[in-house]
């Protein structure tokens, strides 16, 4: 099969993949259009992206989205790791079918659902406990409940297809099960947890509606900003904004692709090695 | 010290004992607890709050359940807002526009995406991976600004417009922004790799014996990928198809930026009830109606990709 694919096929992938990237890269040159009118093209600048550095608003929210975002991540991989180990380790425990469906929903549930729901739940704990108040807090629990269900896909289907025999032979030599998890299994599934770490930064990073239900006044992050300016219309600077974070994430996850692929080759080669 | 030994050795191996048979709840009970407080009671929060009425107070809600002075319990539910969802035809309308929208969408990803990961599927392993990322690439930079700058090509002095100006196909600017085209042209842009990742999925697992089999049994290329590939590829289809369709009947961000007054769809609609009525009873029975029509396809979806993950 390897070179029958016929060039109906071929055509659509290339029209497909031309339609995913192509507004991304128009954006990117407009972003250095020194035109205030974002329709004129009037020579190359760089004006837009200097003009970011000025602006309060845009930063502010920038750093909230970057607390925010590391955060969510640490806490989803904790969460998420810890639930995908429960569903491929425990065959049978009461809930098991609970959590199963709670893992899966988040990936599909539309983000204008679960925001309202949450903020209902954040309004009335404030209103019995006192705790949380809307804000940094509220966004990083809203965020790590749908966060995590990525860390949990992504972990679980690496975890089935870990190789327990290493395991099984660190608690034969007296290790706890604990510790031989930590010292056999860990390392072949810390690509899959680097990338959802990732995968959970960007979520985060990138979430609009949950956020805006659950933030409170004065906790706006970059992508509430950025709807409020972008609901006016096209701008110049959020031109500049938008290119600089779609370049910014692109470049890191590629890099971070390419590190954990080739910390993945070499534990191969290491495992080749050892069993020479 | 054997003594002292001995004294020890009991509750440490009755400590052993309780951790061995419990102690996998220490894993289990913190995701668990957390989505339960987090993800799943919320819903039953909007569910009760459906019931209420709204208030000038903080937060604008009447309490469904109140204790008057002489420790009595008074239950007050309003069935209004379900009775208003009902009688008010916007959001009937809503509800069945959204389902429209997602549904054609979908078939149109479908049709875009099947080839897409045909193609992938067909290439070899290293030109795989090159491929998907490209595909995965997308999904991982903001929803938000490519929705943004899909604008930057269909608005009236956009891109596209300017191109088919210039080679004389049309001679004055489509008007594309805040119609119904572009709020299908923006699912469909933010949702492709959505169906293409679950489609490649189950079609890169396929067994290429089976097509050889067909082929050399005199069946064409066509008839081998109607008997063959497309019933074998149905759990990908469907996966795609509920990945697509669920989260885009929800859709807020595409119908507000590229859609018209039109393009009601009931995402909008529960937001304008939130944000801008700031009637959050009605807003909250919006949600609860919604999620129950939900239901069905979520099932579907779950059902789905329990037996993909299992095999």
């Amino acid at each position: 099969m390897q070179n029958r694919v016929s060039p109906f096929l071929i055509s659509i992938l290339c029209i497909g993949v031309a339609v995913l990237y192509v507004p991304i890269f128009v954006l990117i040159g407009y972003s250095f259009n020194a035109s205030a009118l974002v329709s004129v093209w009037g020579g190359f600048s760089t004006t837009w992206y200097t003009q970011l550095i000025h602006n309060d608003q845009i930063l502010d929210a920038a750093w909230l989205s970057l607390k925010i975002g590391v955060v969510v991540s640490t806490g989803s991989v904790i969460l998420g790791t810890l639930a995908a180990i429960s569903l491929v380790r425990f065959k049978a425990f009461r809930g098991r079918l609970l959590l199963t469906g709670m893992v899966n929903a988040p990936l599909v549930m539309p983000e204008i659902i679960t925001g309202i729901t949450q903020l209902l739940l954040f309004v009335s704990m404030l209103n019995l406990l006192g705790w949380p108040h809307r804000g940094f807090t509220t966004i990083v629990i809203a965020h790590i409940a749908f966060c995590s269900a990525y860390v949990t896909i992504t972990v679980q289907s690496r975890l089935a297809s870990a190789d327990r025999s290493l395991e099984e032979a660190a608690m034969d030599l007296g290790s706890g099960p604990v510790r031989a998890f930590i010292d056999t299994t860990l390392p072949s599934i810390a690509p899959a947890l680097g990338s959802s770490w990732l995968l959970s930064f960007t979520l985060s990073l990138d979430d609009l509606v949950i956020s805006s239900f659950v933030s409170g006044p004065g906790a706006s992050t970059l992508p509430m900003v950025i709807f409020s300016k972008v609901k006016l219309g096209v701008s110049p600077d959020v031109n500049a904004l938008a290119s600089l974070i779609i370049c910014l994430v692109g470049a890191g996850v590629l890099l971070a692709g390419y590190l954990m692929r080739r910390s993945e080759q070499q534990r191969v080669r290491d495992a080749q090695m050892a069993e020479r | 010290m054997p003594y002292n030994g001995l004294a020890h050795a009991l509750p440490r191996a009755a400590r052993g004992e309780w951790l061995k048979r419990h102690g996998k709840w220490l894993i289990i009970l913190p995701p668990l607890l957390f989505l339960l407080v987090f993800f799943l009671i919320p819903f039953a929060f909007a569910l009760v709050i459906s019931f209420a009425d709204t208030a000038v107070r903080v937060p604008p809600f009447t309490d469904i359940l109140s204790v008057s002075p002489d420790w009595h319990i008074h239950l007050t539910l309003n069935l209004g807002n379900l009775k208003y969802l009902f009688t008010d035809e916007v959001y009937g309308l809503s509800y069945l526009y959204s389902l429209k929208t997602a549904f054609f969408s979908t078939l149109i990803c479908l049709a875009i995406g099947y080839p897409m990961a045909l193609a992938i599927a067909r290439t070899s392993k290293s030109t795989q991976s090159i491929l998907l990322l490209i595909i995965i690439l997308p999904f991982w930079t903001s929803f938000l600004l490519r929705v943004y700058a899909l604008e930057g090509i269909i608005r009236e002095t956009g891109l596209l417009n300017s191109a088919l100006l210039w080679l004389g196909i049309i001679d004055h600017p489509l008007q594309i922004m805040r119609t119904t085209f572009a709020v299908y042209l923006g699912i469909i842009y933010s949702y492709l790799p959505f169906m293409v990742l679950p489609l490649f999925a189950t079609l890169e697992k396929l067994d290429n014996s089976l097509l050889e089999a067909a082929a050399d049994l005199g069946s064409p290329p066509w008839r081998a990928f109607l008997d063959v590939t497309l019933p074998l590829s149905m759990p990908g289809i469907i996966a795609g198809s509920m990945l697509v369709f669920i989260p885009a009947i929800g859709e807020f961000v595409i119908p507000t930026l590229l859609g018209g007054p039109d393009n009601l769809m009931i995402g909008r609609v529960l937001w304008d009830e939130f944000f801008g009525n700031r009637d959050w009873p009605v807003a909250s029975a919006v949600a609860i109606v919604f999620l129950v029509l939900l239901v069905g396809p979520i099932a579907l979806y779950q059902h789905y990709n329990t037996k993909q993950l299992e095999s």
